[in-house]
């Protein structure tokens, strides 16, 4: 099958609120794919690194989701834990065609980059 | 060397003695208690929020046990000295502890005065002193229905209103024509006992108890004009007497007290006496103010630095009774060589009258505005000419010409030596100078280091208002709180903008009151929804984006990422038909776990988000509506039985409970709301730790309020006795808007009231029917709204139909990450 890395579709940017996420489900569990209220679009390991609550079902504000577990704030173009607490999350490169439709970079070297 | 003191009563007039005592003479006493209660000195005039519930008996603690280990203190607790040989030096116990001393304090405080009427000795029959009085008087609220309080004093009007927050429906007799005669006039009585009234305590003036009357236990109280009260527990609090026995039998010089001079020695020089129980110059004592002199006077003596001896000055006195504020100092009686001075507004239930003789203030009684009490026993001490600003005197310190009130100048134009905190003799130099030299900024560090506004707390809002003065910006007590990081403005003032400038939809308030972010965060984004639904129904849309998860999705997040599911089970009432629709629910989708949640229905646990509609349709198919056991919002209404089953039932308690549910459901508030509607007193829904409760009774129902029983644990406080079941109804959603339309987010309704004051809730809902009503109508209005199931709409109608699948599934790229 595929080789080297690969923008798969995953649908369009119209399916995800403003302000809101889906997820994408992968092999190596799910995806979250966020939408900011500016158009801007990010996708994440849908797991937080405090105790592993679904990203995407947190609020997202500016460039960034708080989780609904324990409401740790995560930036999405990063990853990083903000403030006081520490931590990381995986990111993934994904993309808006002009037509709307949305791409995330998947194969080999992005899914093998996540699992390690 | 050290010397033996002995001390015999652990009240609050010895230990403040020892206060002064350790700080003057460190180590130079070894001191040996005894103390006929069982337990460490606690300020005794904090016992009514004890009772009302309103604090916790270690919230009143003055020293514990700590402290008395660390100045080598021997505490005998629950040891009553019976005997002193002043011969041999010794005090004996009740228990046989005999104890040596080189001097001796006799500090046994009063004994409450019981008259012996027929039955004053029935199971029952309460006087109110100590914490077991306190104690009893609370396990007597849980049983009992009715109270009859004896005396309309301070002290038993403290217990009528203690009694009353306990839930129990209490009756004051007084034997004069007006109540606390001896500190208030009858025009300011007259004020208080229809303030009492309105919260339901019943008062009878000009009532001469004749006789308790009951066989086994208290069953009522016959007056002399043959009128009698059921009770099932009666307070007496007709008056103290000092404790004197104990000394009179050791031979020691006594009159309605213990006598001492004024630098408080007994007739014998080895044996000191002070507080409660003693007579100088012929004066007894019953505040702690004079008592807190007293014990400076005695320690200083003790620690060999004798200073100037006690002297009389008149207390002024207040009634610790949420919400009443009353104050009075001096003497008024009316006589020929008198003048007076009154102010009255009916409409704001403030009455003032000052007691002058050639120019100088000789009594003052503040009711319903007291702010300048302070300032009035201030000239009043000082014998002030008054001439000068005689127009104008009776509008207080402050007043400038039509100016508003500025209780901050106040403060600033008092003199250094005026008395801030009354219990304590604290003067405003004191405070300030502590606050300079010490550099304290918070109030519990004024409170530490003068004691000022540490005993029954009046004087709170005057010691702050002092700080703020001291300190200027560094202390803001009441500083608005920003919401969150994203605005300087506070919920207040965000609510009262929301409406003043008609803003309707988030983008515009961020807008409008400049947010400092794009699109807010987690925790203004949901709060700002709230208010425009709130103060907007039927033209806000509601933002789902703004919304905590669950109330987004209408299921409960578990923390594995699936979610649980709670039906609505109204009342509590459920059916064979509604239980077979579940059990078919858990098989079919294979749901893990099923519990009866803490609020009378059914809780599926474990179910994954994307079954979520698909178990909506089917429990929907049923009749069954989300339970919204997420919501900040209408929760459950816990019922029990009711008349429809149990024996003791007076009101449908059932039926009540759903109407309330069916009517109430999907309402949104600033935080949850929980509610319950119980049968009769024994109370078995548990209404009494509700945000609104219903005690039904047999003349109607009781409605209860802000009580909770999470983080925090309240009791409920009684908000009025209405007589029929529509009343209920309408007080009790008329109560809801009210809350909903002032209350803050996630405030609970035990907050809000603490923040806003029973009096505005009441005059809102309770004492004027045309505003109750209009209440009743902005909630019926925006249930029209709100009762849309969202369980349906995302089940059959798809609203938010992306929350529930998948944006796409990769899987295929299995290999591709192995
Ligand atoms: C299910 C249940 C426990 C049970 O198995 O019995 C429960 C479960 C939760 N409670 Fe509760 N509470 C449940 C009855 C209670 C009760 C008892 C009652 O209502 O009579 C209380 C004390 C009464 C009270 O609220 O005053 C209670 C006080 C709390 C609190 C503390 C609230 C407070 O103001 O201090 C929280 C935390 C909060 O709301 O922030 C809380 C929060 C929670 C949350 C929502 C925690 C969360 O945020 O995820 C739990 C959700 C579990 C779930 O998904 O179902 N739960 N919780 C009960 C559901 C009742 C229902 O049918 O709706
Ligand atoms: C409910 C209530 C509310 C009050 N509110 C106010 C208020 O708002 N403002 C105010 O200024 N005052 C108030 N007071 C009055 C104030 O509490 C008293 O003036 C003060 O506590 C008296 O102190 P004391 O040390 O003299 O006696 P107490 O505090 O009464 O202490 C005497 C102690 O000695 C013990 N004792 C007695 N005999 C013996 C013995 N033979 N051997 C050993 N121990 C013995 C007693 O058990 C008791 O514990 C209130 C009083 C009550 C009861
Ligand atoms: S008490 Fe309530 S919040 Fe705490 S674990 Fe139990 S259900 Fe959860
Ligand atoms: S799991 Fe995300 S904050 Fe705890």
């Amino acid at each position: 099958m595929s080789t080297g890395p690969e923008w798969a579709a995953i649908g369009r940017l119209a399916d995800i609120p403003r302000r809101g996420a889906r997820c994408v489900v992968s092999p190596l569990g799910r995806i979250a794919v966020f939408r900011t209220m500016d158009d801007r679009v990010f996708a994440t390991e849908d797991r937080c690194p405090h105790r592993g609550g679904p990203l995407s079902q947190g609020i997202v504000h500016g460039g960034s989701v708080t989780c609904p577990l324990h409401n740790q704030v995560i930036a999405l173009d990063t990853g990083l834990v903000q403030g006081p607490d520490e931590g990381r999350v995986r990111t993934f490169p994904v993309r808006v065609g002009a037509d709307g439709s949305l791409e995330l970079l998947v194969g080999r070297e992005a899914f093998a980059e996540a699992a390690e | 060397m050290t010397s033996k003191l002995v001390v015999v009563g652990n009240g609050m007039a010895p230990g403040r003695m020892l206060e002064h005592l350790f700080e003057l003479a460190p180590g130079a006493f070894e001191v040996t208690i005894f103390n006929a209660e069982p337990r460490v000195n606690y300020d005794r005039i904090m016992l009514s929020p004890v009772l009302s519930g309103e604090k916790s008996f270690d919230d009143i603690v003055i020293h514990g046990d700590a402290w008395y280990e660390r100045h080598g203190v021997t505490l005998h607790k629950g040891q009553r000295v019976v005997a002193i040989d002043r011969e041999a030096r010794t005090v004996t116990s009740d228990r046989g502890v005999t104890a040596p001393y080189d001097h001796l304090v006799i500090a046994t405080g009063s004994t409450p005065f019981v008259p012996p009427v027929p039955g004053h000795d029935l199971p029952g029959v309460l006087a109110y002193r100590d914490l077991d009085d306190v104690d009893a008087m609370i396990l007597a609220a849980q049983s009992r229905a009715k109270a009859v309080v004896i005396g309309g004093g301070l002290l038993g009007l403290e217990a009528a209103a203690g009694l009353r927050a306990q839930g129990l429906e209490v009756t004051v007799l007084h034997l004069m024509p007006t109540l606390m005669e001896r500190q208030l006039d009858p025009a300011a009585g007259f004020l208080l006992q229809r303030a009492l009234e309105g919260r339901g305590i019943e008062v009878i003036c000009n009532a001469n108890t004749e006789e308790v009357l009951g066989t086994g236990k208290v069953e009522g109280v016959r007056l002399k004009d043959g009128r009698v009260i059921p009770a099932s527990l009666v307070v007496m609090a007709v008056g103290i007497r000092p404790s004197l026995g104990l000394a009179r039998e050791a031979g020691l010089a006594c009159g309605r007290g213990v006598h001492v001079n004024d630098q408080l020695l007994t007739s014998d020089p080895a044996v000191s006496a002070l507080g409660e129980c003693v007579e100088l110059d012929g004066r007894v004592y019953g505040l702690v103010a004079p008592l807190y002199q007293m014990a400076e006077v005695a320690a200083r003596r003790l620690a060999g630095q004798p200073a100037e001896g006690f002297r009389h000055a008149d207390t002024p006195t207040k009634l610790k009774v949420t919400g009443i504020n009353l104050y009075s100092v001096g003497d008024f009686a009316d006589a020929p060589d008198r003048e007076e001075i009154v102010l009255r507004d009916a409409s704001a239930g403030v009455y003032k009258r000052l007691v002058l003789q050639d120019n100088r203030i000789l009594g003052a009684v503040l009711y319903g505005e007291t702010a300048d009490g302070g300032w009035f026993a201030d000239l009043m001490k000082k014998g002030t000419d008054i001439a000068e600003m005689r127009d104008t005197l009776i509008f207080g310190q402050s007043y400038g010409g039509g100016s508003p009130l500025d209780p901050m100048a106040a403060v600033a134009a008092l003199g250094d030596d005026a008395e801030i905190c009354g219990c304590n003799g604290v003067c405003k130099g004191k405070i300030t100078s502590a606050i300079a030299e010490k550099g304290l900024s918070t109030l519990d560090d004024v409170r530490a280091h003068t004691k000022a506004s540490a005993s029954c707390g009046s004087c709170t809002g005057l010691v702050e208002q002092l700080m703020g003065l001291t300190l200027g910006d560094a202390f803001n007590p009441k500083a608005v709180k920003p919401m969150c990081g994203c605005t300087e403005f506070g919920h207040g003032d965000v609510r009262r903008l929301i409406r003043a400038k008609a803003l309707k939809s988030i983008p515009a308030v961020m807008q409008e009151l400049e947010w400092k972010t794009s699109c807010g965060c987690a925790k203004c984004r949901p709060a700002l929804n709230y208010y425009l639904l709130a103060d907007w129904p039927g033209e806000y849309q509601d933002d789902k984006q703004s919304r905590f998860i669950n109330e987004r999705v209408h299921a409960n997040i578990q923390k594995d990422g699936t979610y649980s599911v709670v039906p609505r089970m109204w009342g509590g009432m459920t059916s064979s038909a509604e239980l077979r629709a579940i059990a078919d629910v858990v098989d079919k989708f294979q749901i893990p776990a099923v519990k009866c949640t803490g609020g009378q229905r059914i809780d599926m646990l474990g179910v994954r988000k994307e079954d979520l509609p698909a178990v909506w349709a089917d429990l929907n198919a049923a009749g069954m509506v989300s339970g919204a056991a997420y919501a900040k919002g209408l929760r459950t209404v816990k019922t029990c039985v009711g008349t429809d089953w149990c024996r003791f039932g007076t009101q449908d308690s059932t039926g009540l409970g759903i109407r309330l549910e069916k009517f109430m459901w999907g309402s949104w508030t600033p935080a949850k709301l929980k509610m319950a509607v119980s049968g009769c007193p024994r109370n078995c829904a548990e209404a009494t730790c509700k945000d609104i409760g219903v005690i039904c009774v047999d003349s109607g129902y009781d409605i209860h309020f802000a009580g909770a029983a999470g983080l925090d644990i309240h009791g409920t406080q009684v908000l009025c006795h209405v007589d029929t079941e529509d009343e209920a109804v309408v007080t009790i959603a008329a109560l809801t808007q009210l809350y909903r339309e002032q209350g803050h987010y996630l405030e609970r309704i035990y907050k809000w009231l603490k923040r806003v004051g029973m009096d505005s809730i009441r005059a809102a809902v309770v004492e004027d029917p045309e505003k109750r009503q209009a209440y009743f109508e902005r909630f019926v209005f925006s249930q029209r709204f709100s009762q849309v199931d969202p369980w349906a709409e995302r089940a059959s109608r798809g609203v938010a139909a992306h929350e529930f699948k998948p944006l796409a599934d990769l899987s295929r790229f299995r290999e591709a990450a192995e």
